[in-house]
């Protein structure tokens, strides 16, 4: 598989990572690269399988309705760059 | 049982400059679960909080949290389901979607995608009597919802509060059944109401607690029985969805602007172009939503950190068991037990307290009778006063003993509203009431007889009148009446009257 | 010798006889990792914490009810999240970050008495088999300067190996734990999957991750796998099944086990030392009692390619949360950015390149139109790895001998340039994640260049036990005891 610039700048941009322009050849190689060795998988008979759901098979577990956590706006903000009023600042989001 | 057969409603047709159109409307309804904690957390869902006071740390997204899902919220979904008449897939799992967007916190919300935990189901939508719109459900969803961005708190700053993060919501998905802007209301509306029957929803929209997706297109006339007939979607046209609309009235008014400008941009020569647009109910226009149109690959996969959630079949005959009676056979019994028209019975089955009042009302009672008085006296005060039926001052049981008074003819129809305002106003047992306050009609024919004929004597020119012209006895019903101070009652005077003048 | 050498074992006993105080043992500890700034295995020190959690230890082993892990020192990896202490996962993305909680492995292991030292050096979120990928620089291998502790473990094998520590925690997605084991003649075990709780441990790769002890010994191994395995409530994968007394089931008796050698762990690329390493390793068991087949594990072959598709796919999802709103770093804004620009200068900026790639990677085998060519065939994949394990166990093979690595620790820089090459060196230890079985790595034998060799035993889902005998078997018949000589 051949990553092509324009795709490696539609990836990062779905990663939400800034790549300079400059930098994307060198990133469409590097995932060119990658993505050819994953093509190995292409060899494989896989058919007549199902994917795998769950590591190990077992019931998945519930919790009660039952309010057993939260207030605590102090800890959930402690760590938060921009924190005002009880909230979380962001720039401003435009609709 | 109710009646199923009835007739479909005609299709909205809008008159374009060049030809007809039609409309065809598909809806996702985002339900919140009725449910104390979130769906993955032991957090609150309580409503109106100090910001970001109801978060668990798993609802934050903090480093290495997981999420475990509430039991509840589970059976909510299949109760609604089986509420809904839908398949119940006893095997689903969750998928993460994911999107970057400040109010969802891990980047990704856990939906269910590939195996929804309901499968197809339907609504029964009526639009009058006889006629009624079958809206199929294609599935039910149980989803995270994401928190709440407030933009004009600050000039340079969008806030973010996640005390809604991850709360349990319900994604109802019709198929695209529905054809017009009233449909569309109706079918919220009785979709509301069966969820706030079964408990699973309470419906307030205001809170956002309801919001609805509407898809809609709009084609020639003949298209649409062209895709009912194949399922094959190319013969409608090009859909926009609207997104959160929490509202009846900015429902119908998004699909009617919504259907319009499809219309002038095709009937142009132009296309539409399938976008996700926002309804702005102060300009009434929906206007294209372009932060949603830049993520569109959600690369949805299966949560690594859940498990697949099996459930039993026995566990969902449990719940089936314990099914509460939905609006559409109630009000067929209501029709069918107390005689009730089609209206009368749709107003009493609207809510389910109310409903419950009214049964309460008119167990052992005329039915009929009982309705008229749930309907337009007790319905008329709460709506004046701006109350619910469960803040009623007056109880059913108050109401039915009102009624029982009458009944046994010793207040009549006045009295007992007399009696209601002032049961309403101070309470206590209407019987005791009405003995207190010597609210008895007069039923002594001995007494009436003497009012009779003291009137009688005194207006020969009436009594002339009434002879030559019998509907004006009542002239004298009226008069006996005024003469004993409003206590006789009105049955035995009328006969009398009837009886002296020779009637 | 000073107490800092001394395995959990000996120093359990030590402590219970009053011979030695947790507190002492903590200094002594403390100050071996104060001392060992070359070695970059401790990223953050908690000495005044350690000292603290000493003392409470001490009085608990007065009172004479003391668990083994009472009064042991530990370093804790960074990924894990400590109340009120930074935990970065090494990366700069969570710089500054300080939990609110504390990961239920820690919390297990602290109820034990347990005393932390710091946290230790990793690849960044995991990522890596180096720890080259790391914010606070590569962690070096106490055995010779300039070379790889391996990864990502790479701070916790560094200081176990070097003594800073008695032991240490590690996480193992791909081989985290049982390769840098191998790099620093020491014992690892990753468990069974679901048998330790992930809950606060920061995720890499939610269905591979597991974490387990990193030792100077299989008892070691055993005792503190006790303490930190344990159904979690607060973990949905992790399982409701009672923990054995490990270090009970170490009898050291294998007679008539039959142990599995997979023909097709025999490829190219490996090193004649591994080869013979591994000849000799199965001789071992097999003078032990044991009976020695071959077995044949047709897809290993395709795991790795699986891994690398599942593994960034998962990881992509679980670092979209790192994005500058609710803690760690947010990077410098310029006027008029947005939140979109937010989002990538904050990303561009604190996560690390493989990180990124990785990220990337896992975003397009997941994209609209790619997801059943990469994402759904992987997971296909998988489940047929998993079905060559579980064909191999049904037909009486009760444990699997495997190398750990291809090759002894090599040079950092060496392998940094291709990324493909770089993750070649998971390709033993892969296939265990992808099919969540047990895998612990015991030293055996010094490379011709005088660096540890270690091989690697493969167990039957939740039978750690049995595994950790079998390792202890080949332990004791290797009798590693050699030492790195500390130039540090």
């Amino acid at each position: 598989m051949s990553i092509d610039t324009e795709t490696a700048r539609k990836v990062a941009h779905l990663a939400r990572i800034r790549v300079e322009e400059a930098d994307l050849p060198a990133l469409a190689g590097e995932l060119s690269n990658i993505l050819t060795f994953m093509e190995q998988l292409n060899e494989v008979d896989v058919s007549e399988v199902e994917p795998m759901t769950s590591v190990t098979p077992m019931r998945l577990k519930r919790r009660a309705d039952v309010v057993t956590d939260g207030d605590m706006q102090d800890k959930v903000l402690s760590n938060a760059p921009d924190a005002r009023e009880g909230f979380f600042a962001v720039p401003k989001v435009v609709e | 049982m109710l009646d199923l057969t009835f007739e479909n409603p005609k299709p909205k047709v809008i008159a374009g400059a060049l030809h007809d159109w039609e409309l065809v409307i598909g809806m996702e309804i985002h339900a919140q679960v009725s449910s104390n904690a979130k769906l993955f957390s032991g957090a609150s869902t309580g409503f109106g909080a100090e910001p970001n006071s109801h978060v668990a740390f798993v609802d934050c997204a903090m480093p290495g949290m997981l999420p475990v899902i509430n039991e509840f919220c589970i059976e909510q979904a299949v109760r609604t389901g089986l509420g809904l008449k839908a398949a119940i897939n006893l095997r689903s799992a969750f998928d993460r979607k994911n999107y970057f967007y400040p109010d969802l916190p891990q980047g990704y919300q856990i939906s269910q995608l590939y195996h929804p935990i309901v499968g197809e189901g339907e609504v029964l939508v009526e639009m009058g009597p006889g006629v009624a719109r079958l809206v199929r459900i294609e599935r039910i969803h149980l989803e995270q919802d994401a928190g709440k961005s407030i933009h004009d708190m600050d000039p340079n700053s969008s806030f973010v509060d996640f005390n809604r993060t991850g709360v349990a919501l319900m994604e109802i998905v019709s198929r695209p059944d529905i054809r017009g802007p009233e449909e569309a209301a109706a079918y919220v509306t009785k979709l509301r109401q069966i969820l706030r029957y079964l408990g699973t929803c309470d419906g307030n929209m205001q809170n956002g607690n309801l919001r609805a997706d509407v898809n809609v297109s709009v084609c020639r006339p003949g298209q649409y029985e062209r895709y009912q007939a194949t399922q094959d979607f190319s013969h409608l046209g090009t859909r926009c969805e609207i997104k959160n609309m929490n509202s009846m009235r900015f429902i119908q008014a998004a699909i009617d602007y919504e259907a319009r400008r499809q219309i002038a941009i095709l009937e142009d020569g132009g296309s539409v172009a399938q976008e996700t647009r926002l309804y702005d109910p102060d300009r009434n226009e929906t206007r294209s939503m372009r932060s949603k149109e830049e993520a569109h690959d959600y690369r949805y996969f299966p949560d690594p950190d859940l498990l697949p959630l099996e459930i039993e079949q026995a566990w969902v005959d449990g719940i089936a068991a314990t099914m509460p009676e939905l609006p559409d056979a109630k009000k067929a019994r209501f029709m069918g037990d107390f005689g009730l028209t089609d209206y009368d019975a749709n107003v009493l089955t609207a809510e389910l307290d109310a409903a419950g009042f009214f049964e309460e009302v008119a167990k052992g009672r005329d039915g009929k009778q009982a309705a008229n008085w749930v309907i337009n006296e007790l319905f008329g005060r709460l709506n004046k006063e701006g109350l619910a039926i469960e803040a009623s001052p007056i109880s059913a049981a108050q109401l039915g003993g009102i009624l029982d008074l009458m009944a046994k003819g010793e207040i009549s129809g006045k009295m007992a509203k007399d009696l209601f305002e002032i049961v309403w106003t101070e309470g206590g047992d209407p019987a005791e009431v009405a003995a207190a306050r010597g609210m008895k009609q007069v039923t002594d024919t001995g007494a009436i007889e003497a009012a009779v004929d003291e009137i009688i004597a005194a207006n020969p020119a009436q009594v002339e009148k009434a002879k030559a012209n019998p509907k004006l006895a009542g002239w004298f019903v009226g008069q006996v009446i005024k003469a004993t101070g409003g206590k006789a009652a009105p049955a035995t005077v009328n006969e009398l009257v009837n009886r002296k003048l020779g009637l | 010798m000073t107490s800092n050498t001394l395995t959990i074992e000996a120093a359990r006993n030590a402590l219970r006889k009053r011979e030695i105080t947790a507190v002492e043992l903590t200094e002594a500890c403390l100050a071996a990792a104060g001392a060992s700034a070359k070695l970059n295995a401790f990223v953050h020190h908690t000495p005044d914490l350690a000292l603290e959690m000493a003392k409470a230890a001490d009085a608990r082993l007065a009172s004479g009810d003391a668990p083994s892990m009472c009064g042991i020192p530990l370093g804790i990896k960074d990924l894990f999240c400590t109340r009120g202490v930074p935990s970065q996962a090494a990366s700069n993305i969570l710089s500054g970050f300080t939990p609110e909680y504390e990961s239920t492995v820690t919390t297990k292991l602290f109820a034990d008495g347990a005393v932390m030292l710091g946290k230790l050096n990793m690849d960044e979120f995991a990522m890596g088999s180096s720890n080259e990928n790391s914010a606070y620089g590569p962690a070096i291998n106490p055995w010779r300067d300039g070379l790889t502790p391996g990864g990502s473990s790479g701070g916790s094998a560094a200081a176990v190996a070097a003594d800073l520590c008695i032991a240490a925690t590690g996480t193992d997605t791909g081989g985290s734990i049982r390769q840098p084991a191998a790099f620093t003649g020491t014992v690892g075990i990753k468990p069974t999957y679901g048998r330790v709780s992930r809950w606060g441990v920061v995720a890499y790769a939610s269905s591979l991750d597991q974490a387990g002890p990193m030792t100077k010994s299989v008892r070691d191994a055993a005792i503190m796998l006790g303490a930190m395995a344990g159904h979690d409530a607060k973990d949905s994968t992790s399982a409701d099944i009672a923990v054995p007394d490990f270090e009970a089931a170490l009898t050291g008796d294998i007679r008539g086990k039959k142990i599995g050698i997979p023909r097709e762990y025999r490829m190219d690329g490996m090193s004649d030392e591994i080869d013979v390493l591994w000849r000799r390793g199965a001789e071992m068991l097999r003078d032990a009692g044991a009976t020695i087949v071959d077995i044949s594990l047709p897809h290993t072959k395709y795991a790795l390619p699986a891994y690398y598709v599942i593994a960034p796919a998962e990881a992509s999802s679980n670092l979209a949360r790192y994005d500058g709103v609710r803690y760690g770093m947010r990077a410098t804004l310029d006027a008029g950015d947005g939140i979109t620009d937010m989002y990538e200068k904050t990303r561009a900026k604190g996560f690390g390149k493989e990180v990124q790639r990785r990220v990337m990677v896992g975003a397009y085998v997941l994209s609209a139109g790619f997801y059943d060519a990469y994402y759904n065939r992987a997971r296909k994949v998988r489940a047929l790895i998993k079905r060559d394990f579980e064909n191999a166990f049904a037909d009486g093979v009760d444990a699997i001998l495997a190398p750990a690595t291809p090759t002894p620790a090599f040079e950092i820089g060496k392998k940094s340039g291709n990324p493909v090459e770089a993750y070649l060196n998971d390709v033993f230890t892969v296939t265990l994640n992808l099919a969540g079985l047990p895998g612990v790595s015991v030293p055996v034998g010094l490379s011709a260049s005088g660096l540890p060799l270690g091989l690697q035993l493969i167990g039957q889902p939740w039978q750690e036990a049995e595994l950790l005998n079998h390792a202890y078997v080949l332990e004791k018949s290797a009798g590693f005891v050699a030492k790195p000589a500390k130039w540090w």
